[in-house]
């Protein structure tokens, strides 16, 4: 066979790989949104779920979701900026920061089953927070925490050396500095990665089967006092996800619409991940306009 | 390159009762890493007076220039070893508040670094931080130190927009402002003129040699003209030591160092 | 004297050095307590884990050779029936495979993105890796399900559930990974390097081949570890496919199980401190060890390639 042969058969083989993983795509999407889109409605987006009958919806699961998400967010959202200002900062070359940055490379890289048995075991039961709301923002916290920080930690170096000279030679401390001028400058970058794990933590079910439980005790929508046991805000609540609710009917299938109220579920969920997506873009690109002002 | 002696030298005596010194160094040395930048250099600074640091790229005028308010500490690698003497205290020495000293010995970089904030906020950030409140207060320096910064009239009713909006030229002269709303008694400029354009140069010339009524300034410059026209002294750099120090005319007229001589008539540099 | 409060406040400590320290303190506390966490982790995990075998009388043999699990009874002579190979044999299983599979899926679809056509990838393939990526894993679980699992069924017999169903997922859900960082290898391979073989008269096909791949090699294994590593990690979308069942698989359409997936179901249905939920957490410390072996081998290759 010769050179040139090759090349194009070579070439054809690579665009035809290339379209399969298109397809996979296209079908993944098609089956979801078609099997899903249908079955979503206001009803199916409100109600409370059903155990044994048809028609139940996820009001209460999209709900906990969301609930979980922001609070797991306001959680980890200082800590890492805290963390990144550390690493990008005051990070000396040595083995102390060796330490750690392997120490965030092992936590990003563990396995969100194992983050969500420590979990189980850390905030639900020795701390005593049983299955609620509070050991699963903590449990997604441990497993948002390592790469929003290298997240922060990236935006913060993107930003020019010499604004942190600007500052400190007005007698500004460097952390005043960072605070006040790198972190705004920084803050499209942070801020686009925040989103996308928002994301991520959105979709997450594994972390969460143990932490948050896998029930979702009717909720009183009247009452937001977080004190009161059926409160929305109450934080020591059982909270089924939506992810969660997907993976459980799916195990367990006691509920005969099952796959409806799975795709149903599944398809908010792709439209949420997408949404998170595409506002992590524009919000990014908005908030940087804003801040250089051009 | 001619190899030039280090011991043929020579510095002009500042007699300390005529001349009022402000900062001087004493057997400066600078290191990064393994490699020795700066080596025993000292050096006085005449208060109210404009001093110009010349010579070659890499003759370790800059790196002098920074170990004078102490930028070199963020440096991990960086070790400054002598004496700085500012006001009777030794501001190398330990005990010494670095960011306070800042305040008193300000400095504008090379590359204009305007924060992105709007051209008031650049000016009022840093004193508002130091605890300083007042409206009024703040609205009157802002003016008063564009002004001293001869940028007042073109961007007074602009004050709000954006400082990364403004030519470079403007800039620098914005972190001029900046600098000197901190009421410094000392302002370090590295290279400020030199991504400028020839107007813009002049301009920020004009302003320095405006500002030497109420400043002691001194000015690191790739540009042996600018440093004959604006400055009042000296110091010539060459690798790392410095080789001659004199009245700026005596410099650029009868330089006593051969070295000297050859860097301002521009057979090297 | 004005000049006197100058030089009294140089000797002072400024608000700027205040904070300062608090702000160090407070940055130095975050990043330490991220630190604790990871420690936490293992000390937590293995301790439980270990007490299978100290506490319990477990023996480390049977766990990694014996393939009866069923830990709340014991043998002859007295040991819980902890055999984890069923579960091993799995997680191995749909790991390699779904790599192999992965892999050149992965590899083309760089080679597409860098060397063929740069600009239809970024705006074709890109995206579509990032919606990949941005899926939720019971979504795959969910479509593995009710797609892959009846097509199965119908083309090669069994139920469907078992180790293809959970490749054919898991295959799905690290192509986006393994792609991305297969990019970033080939985007790092100099551009004299191709400019060199093509004036040498090589075609595009040979100068990728023979000279590209080969000094991208560390790039991509690194990336294939990578997703080996979410691999064998993954829990709930291949549990929802793999079928659950403690026994040795017998062909790659019957039922199976991985450490993860026994790890999920079981966990819920035991008691704190029994011989069942430590034998479960010994699989936590496996699934734990494994995550780490894989982060250390990711080092190696990345720190040998860096000496080329």
């Amino acid at each position: 066979m010769n050179a040139k042969r090759s090349d194009k058969i070579a070439t054809g083989v690579l665009y035809a790989m290339s379209g399969i993983i298109v397809l996979i795509l296209a079908l993944l999407l098609f089956y979801i949104l078609a099997n899903g889109l249908p079955h979503i409605s206001w009803h199916f987006l409100t109600a409370p779920a059903q155990s044994f009958e048809k028609g139940g919806g996820i009001g209460v699961q999209l709900f906990n979701s969301f609930y979980l998400l922001i609070l797991s967010m306001v959680i980890s959202t200082p800590i890492s900026i805290w963390a990144g200002i550390y690493l990008s900062e005051y990070a000396k070359p040595n083995r102390l920061t060796n330490i750690i940055r392997t120490s965030i490379e092992i936590l990003s890289s563990l396995p969100s089953v194992v983050v969500g048995l420590f979990g189980f075991l850390v905030f639900a039961v020795q701390a005593g927070f049983g299955f609620s709301i509070l050991s699963g923002a903590l449990a997604l916290t441990v497993f948002n925490l390592p790469l929003l920080t290298r997240n922060v930690e990236d935006s913060l170096r993107s930003v020019a050396f010499t604004q942190r000279e600007a500052g400190l030679a007005l007698g500004l401390s460097r952390w005043e500095t960072v605070i006040h001028v790198i972190l705004p400058e920084a803050l499209p970058g942070i801020i686009t990665g925040m989103i996308l794990s928002a994301g991520r933590v959105f979709g997450e079910a594994a972390a969460l089967i143990y932490t948050a439980g896998q029930s979702a005790p009717t909720l009183d929508f009247t009452n937001w006092n977080p004190f009161y046991i059926a409160s929305p805000l109450n934080p020591m609540r059982p909270a089924e996800t939506l992810a969660v609710h997907i993976w459980k009917i799916n195990s367990e299938g006691i509920i005969p619409d099952a796959a409806a109220v799975s795709a149903g579920a599944s398809a908010v969920l792709i439209i949420a991940v997408l949404l998170f997506n595409i506002l992590a873009r524009l919000i990014g690109n908005k908030v940087y306009k804003r801040l250089t002002g051009v | 390159m001619q190899n030039y002696s280090f011991d043929d030298t020579y510095f002009l005596p500042l007699d300390p009762k005529k001349h009022e010194i402000a900062i001087s160094t004493d057997d400066l040395n600078v290191y990064y890493g393994d490699n020795q930048a700066i080596f025993d250099a000292s050096l006085q600074f005449e208060r109210f007076k404009i001093t110009a640091l010349i010579g070659a790229s890499g003759s370790g005028k800059s790196t002098y220039l920074r170990s004078l308010n102490r930028m070199n500490d963020n440096i991990a690698s960086a070790k400054v070893t002598g004496k700085i003497m500012y006001r009777d205290l030794d501001i190398n020495g330990s005990g010494i508040d670095t960011y306070e000293m800042r305040k008193h010995i300000g400095m504008v970089f090379q590359r204009p670094n305007p924060f992105s904030k709007s051209i008031y906020d650049n000016i009022t950030f840093a004193p508002k931080r130091h605890g300083l409140k007042d409206k009024a207060k703040l609205d009157e320096m802002v003016e008063t130190t564009l002004k001293e910064a001869a940028l007042w009239d073109q961007v007074k009713d602009d004050l709000h927009q954006s400082a990364l909006a403004l030519s470079g030229g403007q800039q620098q002269r914005l972190c001029i402002a900046r600098a000197i709303a901190m009421k410094p008694d000392i302002l370090l400029l590295d290279e400020p003129a030199s991504a400028l354009d020839p107007i813009s140069t002049s301009t920020v010339e004009e302003t320095l040699i405006r500002l030497r009524e109420h400043y002691t300034i001194i000015i690191v410059t790739h540009n042996m003209q600018q440093a004959a026209r604006i400055s009042d002294y000296t110091a010539f750099f060459h690798l790392g030591h410095v080789l001659e120090f004199n009245t700026t005319k005596e410099i650029f007229t009868t330089p006593k160092v051969k070295a000297t001589d050859d860097y301002v008539s521009g057979h090297f540099g | 004297m004005a000049e006197d409060k100058i030089r009294a406040s140089l000797l002072k400590e400024s608000k700027a050095s205040k904070r300062e320290k608090h702000g160090k303190i407070l940055s130095f506390a975050a990043i330490g307590l991220i630190v604790i966490v990871v420690v936490a982790i293992f000390i937590f995990v293995a301790t439980r884990g270990i007490a299978t075998f100290t506490v319990d009388k477990g023996s480390l043999w049977d766990f990694f050779t014996k393939s009866q699990w069923n830990p709340g009874a014991t043998d002859k002579s007295g040991h819980p029936l902890i055999g984890a190979l069923p579960m091993i044999v799995g997680s191995f299983a749909v790991t390699l495979l779904s790599a192999v599979v992965a892999t050149p899926f992965a590899i083309a679809a760089a080679i597409y993105m860098v060397e063929i056509s740069p600009r239809r990838g970024y705006k074709i393939l890109q995206p579509v890796i990032e919606l990949l990526v941005g899926i939720p894993s019971v979504v795959y679980g969910f479509v593995g399900l009710s797609l892959v699992v009846p097509f199965i069924r119908n083309h090669f017999g069994g139920t469907g559930f078992g180790i293809l169903a959970g490749t054919m997922v898991l295959f799905v859900m690290i192509l986006p990974t393994v792609t991305s960082m297969s990019v970033d290898a080939l985007r790092s391979v100099p551009r004299y390097y191709r400019e060199a073989s093509l004036a040498l008269g090589a075609t595009r096909w040979q100068t990728t081949y023979k000279v590209v791949l080969r000094a991208a090699v560390p790039g991509i294994m690194t990336a294939v570890i990578f997703g080996m590593s979410r691999a064998f990690g993954e829990a709930l979308a291949v549990q929802m496919v793999i079928g659950n069942a403690a026994l040795l698989p017998q062909n790659l359409v019957s039922p199976a199980s991985t450490l993860t997936s026994i790890l999920t179901m079981g966990m819920g249905n035991s008691v704190m401190g029994s011989v069942s939920n430590n034998a479960l957490w010994s699989l936590a410390l496996l699934l734990l060890l494994m995550s780490l072996l894989f982060n250390i081998l990711i080092h190696r290759i990345s720190k040998k390639g860096a000496l080329h």
